[in-house]
C-alpha cells in the first residue's frame, strides 16, 4: 500500500491558450478512494493522465509525483476507462491477461489460473472463451475490473468506468469495484455527484483549475442511498450549481 | 430443440439464398436469350446463351489450361501485392521520414493509370507470367498499403493508452495491438484487391500474351468465335466470383469482431 503525493503539478496543451491547471496539490492516501468530481472539460481526465504517464511529451507539464514507499509510480497503475476498451479478438481470458501478453509475450499457466479465479470471484465463471462482442456492458464492464484487479498494481486510476452502464449494473459494479478494490489507493474521476457520495473517502470539486474539497457522510463506502446522502447530494448539488455558474 | 432450431433456420437460410441466385440467374439469361430474339441478333455480334454453354462444354480442357494461367497470375499478383502493400504500410507507420516521402509519391502515382503502364510492362518483363504478375500486383499494391497504413493509423487510442499503461513496448504494441486493430479494414483492402487484380491480369495478357483468358479472348475476337469469347469471359466472371466468395469467407472466419466492429 502507498499514498501518491501529487505537488504543483501544472499542464499546457500545446496551441491551447491556457494552462488545464497548474500548480496543483492532491494526496491520493493509501488505500482508500479519492474522487474528483467535475463538468467535462474541466480538467480532471487531463489530471488521471499526467498520472498515468499518457501526456504526449509535446505539451507543457510540470510537477512531482511521489509514492509514499520511495518507488516511482511507472508501471505500477492499473487504468480503468468509460470504455471498457477489452480488445474484440481476444477471449475473455486473455483480455483479463493481456497485461502478461503485452510486458512479457506471453501468458504463463498460473495466469491463467489466477484469471480463472478472478472471473469466479466477480461472478462471469462460464465466459472464459467468450469474445467481448459476446458479452452485456455490464460484464464486459465486470471483465475490465477483472483485468484491472489480475494487473495488480498498488494504484488505480478509474475515468468515469461505470457511466456507460444502466443504473442497476451501475449500482452493482459499485459495490463489487470498492469490495475488490479496497486495499488498492484509487483516484476515481466521475461527473456523477450521487456516485462520488457513494463511493469517495475523500472527495473533491475540480472547478476553475483548483481542487475544492467536500465534506462526506461518516458511513463508509459503499454508501447506502437513504436520506442523509441525498441530503448531502442535495447541498453538492447546490454548490456545483454555484461554482459552474 | 433450440439448437435444432437454430440449424433448421440456418439451413432454410441457406436454400432461400441458393433459391435467389438461382433465379437471378435464370433471368439474366432469360433477358440474354430475349435481346438475342427479339433484335434477331447474329451470333457474331452477340451468340444467344444456349451456343456459349456449349462452347463451354466443347471447349473444357482448352478454357481450363487458359484459366488456370489467368488464376495463377492473379493469386501471383495478390501474393505480391498485398505482401508488399502491407511492408510499405508498416515502414510508413514505423519511420515518419518514410511517411513523409513516400506517401505523396504514391498518391501521386496513382495520377498514372496503370493500363497505360501495360507496354512499358511488357517490353520489361516479356511476354510471359511476369508482366501480368507485376501488373496485377501494381494495380492492387495502392488499396492494400492506404487501408492497410489507414488501419495502422487509427488505432482506437483508448487501447493504445491500456497498452503504455501496461508497459508494452513499441514492438509488442504493435503486433499485439495495432495489427490486429487494422485487420478490418484491411480486409476491405483485401476485397478490393481480389475484385481488381483479374483486371490488371486480362488487361496485361490483351497488350501480350501466349496464353490466358485474355488471350484467349483476344485470339477467338480476331477470328470473329464470338461464342468462344463469351465462353472464356464467363469462365473469367466464375473464377473472379469464386475468388471473392472464398475470401470473404476466410475474412469472415479469420476477423470474426469485423461485422460487430463495422456496425458501430
Amino acid at each position: 500500500m502507498t499514498s501518491v503525493q501529487i505537488s504543483r503539478a501544472s499542464l499546457h496543451y500545446d496551441h491551447a491558450p491556457m494552462p488545464v491547471f497548474s500548480d496543483l496539490e492532491l494526496l491520493l492516501p493509501a488505500a482508500q478512494w479519492t474522487c474528483l468530481l467535475g463538468e467535462s472539460g474541466c480538467g480532471k481526465t487531463s489530471l488521471l493522465r499526467l498520472l498515468a504517464g499518457l501526456i504526449e511529451p509535446q505539451h507543457q507539464m510540470s510537477g512531482e509525483i511521489s509514492c509514499s514507499d520511495g518507488l516511482p509510480i511507472e508501471n505500477r497503475i492499473a487504468y480503468m476507462a468509460q470504455q471498457d476498451l477489452l480488445l474484440p479478438w481476444l477471449t475473455v481470458l486473455d483480455n483479463i491477461c493481456l497485461k502478461a501478453k503485452l510486458s512479457q509475450g506471453k501468458i504463463e499457466a498460473h495466469q491463467y489460473h489466477r484469471a480463472r479465479e478472478l472471473l469466479v470471484q466477480l461472478n462471469l465463471s462460464g465466459i472464459e472463451k467468450s469474445l467481448p462482442d459476446q458479452l452485456s456492458g455490464g460484464m464486459r464492464q465486470r471483465v475490465a475490473l477483472a483485468r484491472t484487479l489480475m494487473q495488480d498494481t498498488p494504484i488505480v486510476l478509474m475515468d468515469e468506468p461505470f457511466s456507460a452502464l444502466d443504473a442497476v449494473n451501475r449500482y452493482k459494479l459499485q459495490a463489487l469495484a470498492t469490495e475488490v478494490l479496497q486495499d488498492r489507493t484509487v483516484l476515481f474521476i466521475t461527473h456523477d455527484p450521487q456516485e462520488a457520495l457513494r463511493l469517495a473517502d475523500h472527495l473533491y470539486i475540480f472547478n476553475d483549475a483548483q481542487l475544492i474539497p467536500l465534506a462526506l457522510p461518516s458511513s463508509v463506502p459503499p454508501r447506502a442511498i437513504n436520506a442523509e446522502l441525498g441530503a448531502f447530494q442535495q447541498t453538492l448539488l447546490r454548490k456545483m450549481h454555484s461554482h459552474y455558474e | 430443440m433450440n439448437n435444432n432450431r437454430s440449424t433448421l433456420t440456418s439451413v432454410l437460410s441457406r436454400f432461400d439464398s441458393l433459391w435467389r441466385l438461382a433465379i437471378t440467374i435464370l433471368v439474366l439469361l432469360g433477358a440474354w436469350q430475349a435481346i438475342v430474339t427479339v433484335f434477331a441478333m447474329p451470333p457474331f455480334i452477340l451468340p444467344p446463351p444456349l451456343l456459349v454453354f456449349e462452347k463451354l462444354i466443347s471447349n473444357y480442357s482448352l478454357l481450363f489450361n487458359h484459366a488456370l494461367i489467368t488464376l495463377s497470375e492473379i493469386i501471383l499478383g495478390l501474393f505480391f501485392g498485398i505482401s508488399l502493400g502491407l511492408l510499405f504500410a508498416l515502414q510508413m507507420l514505423l519511420f515518419k521520414p518514410v511517411r513523409r516521402w513516400l506517401l505523396p509519391v504514391l498518391v501521386a502515382s496513382q495520377a498514372i493509370p496503370v493500363f497505360a503502364l501495360a507496354p512499358i510492362l511488357m517490353l520489361w518483363f516479356g511476354y510471359g507470367m511476369t508482366s501480368k504478375v507485376v501488373m496485377a500486383a501494381l494495380i492492387i499494391f495502392f488499396p492494400i498499403t492506404t487501408t492497410c497504413f489507414d488501419g495502422l493509423r487509427h488505432t482506437p487510442t483508448g487501447y493504445l493508452d491500456l497498452a503504455h499503461t501496461m508497459g508494452a513496448n513499441r514492438w509488442r504494441q504493435l503486433w499485439y495491438i495495432r495489427f490486429p486493430a487494422a485487420l478490418p479494414t484491411l480486409a476491405s483492402g483485401i476485397r478490393v484487391a481480389v475484385v481488381v487484380a483479374p483486371i490488371g491480369a486480362v488487361v496485361g495478357e490483351w497488350v501480350g500474351s501466349s496464353g490466358g483468358l485474355g488471350y484467349l479472348m483476344l485470339q477467338s475476337n480476331a477470328r470473329m468465335q464470338i461464342a468462344d469469347m463469351f465462353a472464356a469471359l464467363i469462365v473469367l466472371a466464375m473464377f473472379s466470383i469464386g475468388l471473392y466468395y472464398l475470401t470473404d469467407r476466410l475474412l469472415k472466419r479469420f476477423i470474426p469482431w469485423h461485422r460487430e466492429s463495422a456496425g458501430h
